[in-house]
């Protein structure tokens, strides 16, 4: 007898009507749905792969002038929009020859953040979250990222912003 | 021939070990779901650079996986004998 022949059918592996049978069915049908759901995980990860793979590259963003050099005092803010009319933006001139730029929208739910000149800190009302205003990184609260950052360049007498850096991620630039 | 009654022994220690294979084979489940959510949390942040190794990770447990399978369809096989 061959050994094809002397396998089982698969309804009879599957189904047993035998009473001693019926924990290694079950067992057996329980660990390949454990192996099924393990195998989605892996097309899970395999198409965020693919993703990242063919995504496409960051667009180009505009050089848009923000503000001139002597336009802000030292802990003085502007707000504007960059790279579109719908996002807010902030920037801080935090020491005399120091600026930077941040996205207003604060990284837990959007809400959006304001510059405290006394403690230095971009900070958001909504959950206590605070952001550091050298860097944007988070110093305290429930914001999981840095605050997406502004790039900018000295043109002459003006400050222009050229790009945005997701700070790890994503960098567009002009 | 099949039995119908009780399990003898060795039928018991085959279930145990398939017991214990198919809780290893849980534990390997839930790393692969907490890395499935990790990398998708990087992806959306924009660290696309995580989804090289999560998915080289993500393949070796559903290879670890896939071995338990087969010896629990070993097991089972020699159990049911």
């Amino acid at each position: 007898m061959s050994r094809e022949q002397e396998r089982e059918p698969l309804w009879r592996e599957e189904v047993s009507i035998f009473a001693a049978d019926e924990s290694y069915v079950g067992r057996r049908q329980f660990a390949k749905f454990l192996v099924l759901t393990s195998l989605g995980m892996f097309a899970g990860n395999l198409w965020l792969l693919a993703k990242s793979l063919l995504r496409r590259p960051a667009p180009r963003l505009p050089a848009v002038p923000v503000a001139r050099l002597d336009e802000l005092p030292v802990g003085g803010v502007k707000a504007f929009s960059y790279p579109g009319p719908n996002d807010p933006c902030l920037l801080v001139r935090y020491a005399p020859d120091r600026w930077a730029a941040y996205s207003q929208k604060c990284t837990h739910l959007s809400c959006a953040v304001y510059y405290a000149a006394e403690s230095r800190r971009l900070a958001c009302p909504c959950h206590h979250g605070f952001f550091a205003v050298e860097d944007g990184r988070v110093l305290q609260g429930p914001p999981p990222r840095p605050l997406p950052r502004i790039a900018l360049e000295r043109r002459g007498d003006r400050l222009v912003a050229v790009g945005v850096d997701l700070q790890g991620g994503e960098e567009a630039r002009a | 021939m099949r039995r119908q009654g009780p399990l003898y022994p060795p039928q018991r220690q085959a279930l145990t070990a398939i017991d214990g294979a198919i809780a290893l084979l849980a534990v390997l489940l839930v790393v692969q779901i907490w890395l499935l959510t990790a990398a998708l949390e990087g992806f959306l942040a924009g660290h696309h650079r995580v989804a090289l190794p999560a998915a080289i990770v993500s393949g070796v447990l559903f290879a670890g996986c896939w071995a338990l399978y087969r010896l629990i369809a070993g097991l089972d096989r020699r159990g049911r004998r």
